[in-house]
């Protein structure tokens, strides 16, 4: 096949199509949500594709599907892999039988995460082998031979690529994809899959007796190198490797890591042809604490002793600055500097998003409230004042309970469809069952927005496209024990204050359901609704408009102006004390209706 | 050595598919690549990135100081990233500004187009008014079209790599308007 211009995460969807991949489940999460997304979009035949509710019911359900001989994939940003971290630790124990692979991508500088942390250090932990591309062309290769890796060694194997080899791109030659192994058996072996103590027992016994044999296994296939060049080295692992490449002065050894674990006497023996070793990796000290053990007396330098920063991501000019400090070059001048006193653009929810409004109105209705959310676009509304706390995925209804049962006051949460799916549900059922006061807010927009509109159980239709049931929130929260449940169109101002208000009233868990699909996805669907304009002649410039924060609302000289990034919601309109802003051909309202 | 642009713009501004023509049209010729996109989150209406490493063999990612040539597609945004480029880079960049929301929502002051012309003036800035050209190619959405084709001068691409990756890039109805955006914005580079 001829070479194509390629994202990481493209290479990686056809990798484990390449490497006979029957069945693929994830929960969509920024560096890892194209590898789904690309797969249910090229409909492989034979192939399952799903968008799972969350990343501990994917990884359970691919599991399942290596149980029955089928190749596996299930794909998560890190912090999924917290979520899935149960069945992770024990699926080492039960081990596997058809290949299963474990994408779990970590986000350096968190880009677009809540941390930093590494998912090699959860390989360590659950004794599983745990691969490490240095470019994109590698991590396709490495993801593609990584099914019958597993296979071989009968565990899942966990594969780590970061943000810079997902969201990055590079000329790549793609391979033939073989018919996936479609024939499925679930083979009943209890003592395998029944993990009670006696069997439980046995099987830790024989994951700890695979381990010298990983290694062993991992030292002949090469994954591992070191090339020396003279008396000092660097040890890089990841994308971090292709950056050391690219500026390692000549006569420096390199050893290259893409395997864990490593392998004690080639680490030692490599050390011992050097005075001195320079570890360069992102994310937690992983390889330099096993250069460490393995090099005896020789100076080893990386995050410990300051050399590499131990947090955000590398870049050639942050191994320029650790080699310099290191000695093995001289000390590089300094980066231009940034331009000082330009205003920022930082992202911002889009004009018509229906979750400005919610926000907005929250804030008029409760003025003392704590305002918990959640992890999506709706974050954003930390620009708005209308965000007090996140942590993880589900965690503003558990953290509002948490408030709202000590601290006491107006306790508001928000939390979008699709998390509340996620992990929210549990949450809500809790608060009700132990009588906490809040009220919950559910921005229900009908699809995953922030990470590229993945449909979901409240959408309608599977990550294929096949039409699904469409989950009904009010029953749900209804079935939780939730008395007040009311919905409302967060575009009509006026309905959504009033509800507020009433919801304030009440006591025990009250639930609003803010619905109205996301806005990219209506312009998508070509749904058309006439602009907003400013009667200039009525405005009076008092900014009360442009303190909503829409992106379409500027200020042209003395007044307000509406841009042609309006998408019609009409919110400004309601805002305005004046009565100044209207539908485009229509003369505007008289007089604010908030 | 490679050859770095570092395209930059506001998110939904079309830089992914401007990364992606140049990247198609490496391929044409037969160029190693490499390149780095922002995704997720940081793309609604916020500052955006990408970069692309033409005969890239290394990572994606461009050091400041390093740019050979700074394609921006808003002109405040092109001062946000002029200390990427080195010292004998230069910069392509649009006229137009969308003026940053916080602008008006916390009323803080911005440079002219005037003076971020003259900040970018020691890079010799090709600046292009390319909803204009792109308006008169047939659509304002080939304005990153237009962006490449006044680049095209300073790329080491043959016009017709570029031409050929273009077509395998946009919509098959648009192929036309956006040969047109192209010559047009090659014509205006000159």
């Amino acid at each position: 096949m001829a070479r194509q211009y390629l994202l990481g995460n493209e290479a990686l969807a056809h990798a484990a199509l390449e490497g006979g991949m029957g069945f693929a489940a994830g929960y969509p999460g920024t560096p890892s949500s194209e590898v789904i997304d690309i797969l249910r979009a090229e409909r492989p035949p034979g192939v399952h594709v799903e968008w799972s509710t969350n990343e501990k019911v994917a990884f359970e359900n691919a599991l399942a599907a290596a149980w029955c001989g089928v190749r596996a994939l299930f794909t998560t940003k890190h912090v999924g892999l917290n979520v899935a971290a149960d069945p992770l630790m024990t699926s080492a124990y039960t081990g596997v039988t058809g290949g299963f692979v474990i994408l779990s991508a970590d986000d350096p500088y968190a880009h677009s995460s809540q941390n930093e942390q590494d998912s090699r250090l959860y390989a360590a932990m659950a004794g599983l082998p745990c691969l490490d591309p240095t470019t994109i062309e590698e991590a396709h290769a490495l993801l593609r031979d990584a099914f019958a890796l597993s296979e071989e060694f009968g565990l899942p194997v966990l594969f780590r690529p970061t943000t810079r080899i997902c969201h990055s791109k590079a000329d790549v030659e793609l391979g033939p994809v073989p018919a996936p192994q479609t024939e499925a058996t679930f083979r009943r072996d209890p003592r395998q899959y029944v993990v009670i103590p006696a069997h439980t027992r046995v099987l830790h016994r024989r994951l700890n007796e695979k381990q010298p044999g990983i290694r062993q296994r991992l030292l002949e296939l090469g994954y591992n190198e070191g090339v020396v060049r003279g008396r000092r080295a660097v040890v890089a692992s990841g994308i971090a490797a292709s950056y050391v490449r690219e500026v390692l002065p000549d006569g420096v050894s390199l050893f290259t890591v893409r395997a864990y674990p490593l392998d004690h006497e080639q680490l030692r023996c490599f050390c011992l042809e050097h005075e001195e070793v320079l570890v360069v990796e992102e994310g937690a000290p992983v390889v330099e604490e096993q250069v460490k053990q393995s090099a005896g007396c020789i100076r080893v330098y990386g995050k410990r002793t300051g050399h590499v920063p131990s947090e955000g991501e590398l870049s050639p000019a942050v191994v320029r600055g650790a080699l310099g400090k290191a000695g093995y070059i001289d000390v590089t001048p300094p980066s231009p500097a940034p331009e000082e006193g330009l205003p920022p653009r930082p992202p911002i929810l889009c004009a018509g998003c229906p979750h400005r409004a919610v926000f907005f109105a929250m804030r008029r209705v409760f003025k003392d409230a704590v305002f918990p959310s959640d992890i999506g676009c709706y974050t954003l509304g930390l620009q708005l004042g209308a965000v007090d706390t996140t942590i993880c995925m589900g965690a503003s209804i558990t953290v509002g309970s948490g408030i709202a049962q000590t601290a006491g006051g107006d306790v508001v949460a928000t939390i979008g469809d699709s998390t509340f799916l996620h992990t929210g549900l549990p949450g809500l059922v809790n608060a009700v069952y132990n009588g906490a006061n809040m009220v919950l807010v559910i921005l229900d927009n009908r699809t995953t927005a922030m990470t590229g509109h993945q449909p979901n159980p409240t959408t309608g239709m599977t990550a294929t496209g096949e039409v699904s049931p469409k989950v009904s929130l009010e029953a749900l929260c209804r079935a939780c024990g939730v008395v007040w449940v009311e919905t409302v169109d967060p575009y009509d101002m006026t309905g959504l204050i009033a509800t507020l208000r009433e919801a304030q009233d009440k006591l025990g868990v009250r639930v609003v359901i803010a619905k109205k699909p996301c806005v990219i996805n209506e312009r998508r669907a070509k749904v058309a609704r006439p602009r907003y304009t400013v009667d200039v002649s009525a405005c009076s410039g008092c900014r009360t408009c442009l303190r909503f924060g829409c992106p379409a609302l500027a200020l042209e000289g003395e007044t307000a102006e509406i841009t042609p990034l309006c998408s019609g919601c009409g919110v400004c309109a309601a805002l305005c004390p004046k009565g100044a802003i209207g539908r485009e051909g229509r003369p505007p309202a008289k007089g604010g209706a908030a | 050595m490679s050859f770095d642009v570092l395209i930059v713009g506001v998110g939904g501004q079309g830089t992914i598919l401007a990364s992606n023509i140049l990247g198609e049209a490496c391929v044409a010729e037969g160029r190693s690549v490499r390149g780095a996109e922002t995704h997720g989150m940081a793309q609604r209406g916020g500052s955006v990135e990408c970069s692309v490493r033409i005969d890239g063999r290394f990572g994606p990612l461009i050091d400041p100081g390093s740019a050979d040539l700074l394609l921006s597609f808003d002109l405040l945004e092109a001062l946000r990233y002029r200390h990427f480029l080195k010292p004998t880079g230069r910069v392509v960049t649009n006229t137009a500004i969308i003026t940053p929301t916080p602008v008006f929502t916390q009323q803080l002051s911005m440079p002219s187009p005037e003076e971020c012309l003259a900040r970018l003036a020691p890079f010799r800035p090709l600046a292009v008014d390319a909803a204009d050209l792109a308006r008169e190619a047939g659509s304002e959405l080939t304005q990153n079209v237009v962006l490449i084709g006044a680049a095209s001068h300073v790329l080491p691409l043959a016009p017709e790599s570029l031409l050929a990756a273009i077509e395998r890039s946009v919509p098959p109805k648009t192929i036309e308007m956006n040969r047109q955006a192209f010559d047009l914005g090659r014509t205006r580079g000159t």
